[in-house]
């Protein structure tokens, strides 16, 4: 194995980096890929609770750093999915605590033991940014379409071009198709023309996504359920390789169901 | 901008198009790290220096970004003044 290393980043904190690892993670995880999900936001950890493993930690990244565990006695690996596993950050210390050479070595032993690494970035785009993107083979950009997410989002990719790592693809996260219909929010072309780089995602705003998190049970779980949940694992599939359309996020409307459900009665 | 375009709040003054016409603006700026301020003293002093060799019309003189992809390009309009004419000595 190979492992490909994922980095999902954002600039602007709150977006949805974490609840989008955790929900790869998983829809790469049931498509039988053996996942890594690295949370680097070190004293503000947050994946452990979204993916429900809160009570299983025993070891941290900075622990793995430090050397006080091996890396493989820090990965907590999910019941659920035999395939997924969680290096979860320190709560009790803070970003000083990793260097990018750190976050390097880490990824690098991952390598060979699995086919994904995602890292959690943390926002900004100080020393957390800077380790969390640094062992990064492909990076995906989170945003809202809104002003001061698209904004940071822009400033990232400068970033990382500057770095010239990459490729870098754009989620566009917490899309709400009734206000974007009403001209009140940032449609999807409008945020592509801005930023300038390839779409891989789009994911309407679901309020699935908080009882989700309540439970510590992502949605891509149970992939039908919902648009959101269709979403992530739509993006898994183009990590994949496989081209998959990006769906269609209007309801149809009272006489397209009835006229699809007349046709679906003549079959 | 029709009639139902109005309704739907879908025209030019709906705030998602403001939203967007400001972040071009706003990119533009921070991408090329050129503020308002800056922009205006470059094109003043383009304005001198031009003057100084070819009558322009100082009042019409425009530079603002232009954007291709993630390509920012300083442009620089500036009219030549009428007065004057190139038959007139």
């Amino acid at each position: 194995m190979a492992a490909r290393v994922i980095t999902v980043t954002s600039g602007k904190g709150g977006v949805g980096k974490t609840t989008m690892v955790a929900n790869l993670g998983i829809a790469l995880a049931v498509r039988g890929q053996r996942v890594v999900v690295i949370d680097a936001d070190i004293g503000l950890r947050n994946l452990d609770v979204l993916l429900g493993l809160e009570n299983r930690i025993v070891y941290d990244l900075v622990d793995v750093v430090e050397g006080r565990c091996r890396l493989r006695q820090a990965m907590v690996r999910d019941k659920r999915l035999s395939e997924l596993f969680l290096l979860p950050a320190a709560q009790t210390r803070d970003k000083s605590a990793v260097q990018p050479e750190d976050m390097m070595r880490v990824c690098d032993s991952l390598r060979d033991q699995c086919d994904f690494v995602l890292v959690d970035s943390p926002a900004g785009i100080e020393q957390g940014f800077r380790y969390a993107v640094a062992p990064a083979d492909e990076i995906l950009i989170v945003t809202n379409p809104e002003v001061a997410a698209v904004r940071d989002a822009d400033r990232i990719i400068g970033l990382v071009e500057a770095e010239e790592q990459g490729p870098t693809r754009l989620i566009i996260n917490r899309i709400k198709p009734d206000m974007v219909r009403r001209g009140e929010m940032l449609d999807v072309p409008d945020v592509v023309e801005l930023l300038a780089i390839d779409l891989i995602g789009i994911v309407p705003e679901d309020q699935d996504i908080l009882v989700a998190a309540n439970r510590g049970q992502p949605l891509a779980f149970s992939s039908d359920s919902s648009l959101a949940g269709r979403a992530f694992h739509n993006i898994a599939r183009r990590l994949l390789g496989e081209d998959v359309p990006f769906l269609p996020l209007r309801e149809p409307g009272v006489l397209e169901r009835l006229f699809r459900f007349v046709r679906s009665e003549g079959d | 901008m029709g009639f139902l375009g109005r309704l739907l709040g879908r025209g030019e003054h709906s705030s998602g198009a403001v939203a967007k016409e400001r972040l071009r603006l706003v990119l533009s700026h921070d991408r090329a790290n050129i503020s308002p301020a800056l922009l205006d003293t470059l094109k003043d002093e383009i304005v001198t220096v031009i003057s100084r060799h070819v009558p322009i019309d100082a009042d019409g003189v425009e530079v603002t970004f232009s954007q291709n992809a993630r390509e920012t390009r300083l442009v620089a309009d500036i009219p030549l003044s009428t007065r004057g004419g190139r038959y007139e000595k």
